[in-house]
């Protein structure tokens, strides 16, 4: 297997997604500039965090019309995963590969904290290493996370099972206070309706090793590596 | 205009008139900001190397070793003034001009600290400038990528008109990549790449360009420099692209006096001179004039000294980052600084007249005598209030509201996060553990004792996380060195962060002076601020303490001595009574005492720690109230103080401990001849406090609500 994360300008956190997958899982990644749009003999993409053109115009818009989304979109129709953290999720929702829209803030101010996450779907390439309902801690770090669809569209996400995780409290209760940004529903990442594809606006890669502070978002990485050698 | 002294000297090395672009070089290069004129001596005094230093004073940034393969660089700025007139921006920049420095050394950016000062937020101009200097910060370094780890926000009427805008930032290199700013040889070529010259920012260094260009327009631009981090995050990537391909002979960053300060700097400190086609520099404007050229200070460039066959190579990474890049001159054997505009030559000075000419020199400092009171406030009765109300100061409060607009954990190596006594990032397995600020109100009151104690203070916060010393970066915020006074407190304030630094061992390996800071528009002038930057090492990031108490029956312990000194302590301005009583004094033996810590938290004894200062032994007992409470007894600290006394005095070189392991802690201590006292024990969901028959007890909910203020304060605003 052979993952490539992509590095757009102001992609910043494209490093530390590589940390997680060489140097702790041992695993085939490689940093891909935007500008080669060949994505050919990869079997995953992650779209990291950061400020993609600067979070000009809109966070993710440009981004999402580079022409090596159009390489990222065949993979992710060929089945294969497609992670999008943070700006990543930003990019897939303003490529259409993901349903819905990221806004500003309830508060609108950048947030870094710690939130609480309810793993909804254990049953997707990404979450099958936890349990369903397993409350996690992973931190974010964003101003336009607030994620937002029509209540039509939220019913289908819903009955689709498309609703990855929840921001919840440290009990797994839904609570206002526990949503940082506003996000209907509490929603913090949506999967497509196949499952191969999931957006997500915490960060993973820095809840991976226990000292800074929390490793369950290590098992995101690991269901990944799951599902490639079980492939 | 160049003062008449300047003019006449200049005039005299030069045996004829520097024209109208030479004057203007020289006013930006000779500038108190470039050339440190009035500091220079005061500064001097300061030790720089030791052991560990690679790189002192005087370059972009500092270099310190890390270990065998790896160094540390590290610079502190301020950005005060911008921030003053335009908060966003001013602020932002001051970011991005550190992480330059940084970058051109070759060196990635890890970690930013931001020391900040405001007036009291009650008045609304403070509420706006707090609000959009976070958010300046906050925007610039989130989208470059690089955390802020630490920092410090302190409240105080003379800030208003006046705040303070102070960054550290940390870069690590391998040991063999470091570039510096000393040009190599005649014959390379410079090439100018990021962002194009406009006229923001001209002559930021010093004045507007009215006089010399005749520019009606100019008195109307601001000379504040506008950032674009993503130009910022792109022109780091494509630096250390450059640098890491070998090719790179030296670089700096376009900073203070722009292109003609970066360029002649650079060909001085290598014995050799610079000759620019001011014509080839990329513009974003029309019909800029070559002065204009020169010293516009637009942000995110970055020069280059590359051999004539690289050239080519720098032009394709800047390329591949959708940056400008431009050949616009050389390297000469010759040692002038020569500029050519529209095929004439415009500028043809001395370079060593240029970059080292200045006179510097000592100015008038007066002794000031403070009246001093030493008839003590009378002590509120209600002590648990009292607590509160300095818990609940916006410079005690929790910060919570600033750091959580930081992206603090982006690089994946922020152990300590924001709000702790220190920042502690790790690099492979150790930690480098960080610390800033400083404290004005004693430094007004003692500056001498306020310098001392700022590294002193510093080093205990990094004791906290079992580190020492490495490496001390300052910058010193003052008033108007013209007033005799205020230059006593200058100097003053150097001296005592110097034999400070010496008494530990440290080296004062950069630095920068910001003067001036005065407003009409308030009426202030600010009081002393010599803010640092220390870094240092930890070796062992798994044992290392938390800052709240973690485990019930833990035994807890007070290190050092609490004194009767409570003048300039929050307590007392609390009380309207900031000038009544001593100021606050370090202990003799403070380098034994720092280390004793060091050795103790090494030795994996203790549980949870933090250091004593603002707000005293009340405010860090409360801090530490997080997740536990505890019982503590304080009957037997000082007899001679009261119990308000012994809550709040400010004497330096205090801590708190936890052990599980009391008897082999206190014989570490006791071996050592440090001062300490048993106060009580880690226990239950309150605090409480007893001296004698006293008793106060405060709920941890209490607690959090009282540091909550400033957010709250701000949030709902």
């Amino acid at each position: 297997m052979k993952i490539a994360i992509i590095q757009f300008g102001g992609s910043n956190c494209d490093m530390d997604v590589l940390h997680i997958f060489k140097d702790i899982l041992n695993v085939n990644a490689e940093l891909v500039w935007y500008k080669n749009k060949d994505l050919s003999g990869y079997d995953g993409v992650v779209l990291p965090g950061g400020f993609s053109y600067g979070d000009y115009l809109r966070s993710g818009a440009i981004a999402s019309r580079t022409p090596i989304m159009d390489s990222v979109k065949k993979i992710a129709n060929e089945g294969k995963p497609v992670l999008g953290i943070c700006n990543g999720f930003q990019i897939l929702t303003e490529a259409s590969l993901l349903d819905g829209a990221l806004m500003t803030n309830s508060y609108p101010k950048f947030i870094c904290d710690w939130t609480y996450l309810k793993v909804e779907n254990n049953n997707t390439i990404f979450t099958s290493r936890f349990n369903e309902g397993e409350v996690i801690k992973i931190p974010v770090a964003h101003k336009e996370g607030n994620y937002y669809n029509t209540p039509e569209r939220l019913n289908e996400l819903n009955n689709n099972h498309q609703v990855a995780f929840r921001y919840v409290n440290q009990k797994g209760h839904l609570t206002n206070e526990s949503n940082p940004n506003g996000s209907v529903e509490n929603i913090a990442g949506i999967t497509n309706s196949k499952g191969n594809v999931l957006g997500l606006m915490p960060h993973p890669e820095r809840a991976a090793e226990s000292i800074l502070g929390s490793k369950d978002g290590l098992k995101l990485f690991l269901s990944m590596v799951d599902y490639f050698s079980n492939e | 205009m160049l003062p008449k002294s300047d003019l006449d000297f200049i005039r005299n090395e030069m045996n004829r008139e520097p024209n109208l672009v030479e004057q203007g070089c020289f006013l930006n290069l000779w500038s108190e900001h470039c050339s440190y004129r009035s500091s220079a001596p005061l500064l001097k005094t300061f030790t720089t190397s030791g052991e560990n230093v690679i790189i002192g004073p005087g370059d972009d940034a500092a270099i310190v070793r890390f270990d065998e393969e790896r160094v540390i660089a590290i610079g502190m700025e301020s950005h005060n003034h911008p921030s003053y007139v335009d908060p966003y921006n001013g602020a932002a920049t001051g970011v991005g001009g550190i992480v330059r420095d940084i970058v051109s050394m070759g060196a990635r950016p890890i970690a930013l600290m931001d020391p900040l000062y405001f007036g009291e937020l009650k008045v609304q101009k403070n509420l706006y400038l707090f609000e959009h200097v976070i958010e300046g910060i906050s925007n610039y370094g989130n989208c470059i990528g690089v955390p802020v780890i630490r920092g410090e926000t302190l409240f105080h009427n003379s800030y208003s008109g006046n705040p303070l805008v102070n960054v550290v930032c940390i870069g690590l290199a391998q040991k063999d990549n470091i570039v510096t700013a000393t040009a190599k040889s005649a014959g390379n070529k410079l090439v100018l790449i990021g962002a194009s010259t406009g006229r923001d920012g001209l002559g930021g260094a010093s004045f507007a360009s009215k006089d010399l260009c005749h520019d009606s327009e100019a008195s109307d631009r601001p000379s504040v420099q506008i950032g674009d981090p993503y130009t910022e995050k792109l022109l780091i990537e494509a630096t250390l692209e450059c640098i890491s391909k070998g090719i790179v002979k030296s670089c700096r960053d376009l900073g203070a006096a722009g292109l003609a300060g970066a360029s002649s700097e650079m060909a001085s400190k290598g014995d050799l001179g610079v000759h620019i086609v001011a014509n080839d520099v990329v513009q974003r404007e029309a019909d800029m004039t070559p002065y204009e050229i020169l010293i516009s200070e637009s942000q995110e460039r970055m020069l280059i000294e590359v051999e004539p066959e690289d050239v080519n190579t720098i032009i394709d990474i800047a390329t591949k980052y959708d940056l400008n890049s431009s050949l616009i001159g050389n390297i000469t054997e010759e040692k002038l600084f020569k500029v050519e505009y529209n095929n004439e030559i415009v500028a043809e000075i001395p370079i060593k007249l240029l970059t080292e000419g200045a006179t510097i020199f000592e100015r008038k400092a007066s002794e000031i005598k403070h009246t001093t009171n030493y008839e003590k406030p009378d002590a509120p009765n209600n002590i648990k209030n009292s607590i509160l109300d300095v818990l609940s100061a916006h410079t005690i409060a929790s910060k919570k509201w600033i750091y959580s607009q930081y992206d603090h954990e982006v690089q994946i190596r922020t152990v300590a996060k924001p709000g702790d006594d220190a920042g502690v990032i790790r690099i492979g397995d150790k930690g480098l553990v960080t610390s800033c600020g400083c404290n004005p109100i004693h430094t007004y009151f003692d500056p001498y004792s306020g310098g001392y104690g700022t590294v002193i203070e510093n080093a205990m916060n990094i004791a906290m996380k079992g580190a020492k010393g490495l490496a001390i970066v300052d910058c010193l915020n003052f008033g108007s060195p013209e007033i005799p006074e205020i230059y006593w407190q200058l100097k003053q304030a150097i001296l005592g962060l110097g034999d400070a630094a010496r008494d530990l061992s440290i080296p004062v390996v950069g630095g920068n002076v910001s003067l001036y800071n005065q407003s009409e528009e308030h009426n202030t002038s600010i009081i002393p601020t010599p803010s640092i930057g220390l870094v240092g090492i930890t070796e062992n990031l798994d044992i290392l303490p938390n800052s709240f108490f973690v485990d019930d029956e833990d035994i807890i312990i007070l290190i050092g001595e609490t004194k009767d000194e409570m003048r300039g302590s929050e307590y007392y301005r609390a009380l309207d009574a900031e000038s009544t009583g001593k100021s606050p004094t370090v202990p003799k033996d403070i380098s034994e005492l720092i280390d004793g810590i060091v050795n103790l938290i090494n030795a994996g004894l203790v549980s949870s720690s933090k250091d004593i200062s603002n707000g005293g032994l009340a405010t860090t007992l409360c801090e530490m109230c997080q997740l536990k409470g505890a019982k503590v007894d304080l009957s037997h600290v000082n007899s001679t103080l009261k119990f308000d006394e012994i809550l709040f005095s400010e004497s330096y070189g205090r801590a708190i401990i936890t052990t599980s392991n009391p008897l082999k802690v206190k014989k570490e201590l006791d071996s050592n001849s440090i001062p300490y006292l048993e106060i009580g024990i880690v226990c239950g969901k309150s605090l409480n406090i007893s001296h004698f028959k006293k008793q106060v007890s405060i709920e941890i909910e209490e607690i959090q609500s009282a540091l909550n203020s400033l957010t709250d304060y701000v949030a709902l605003e």
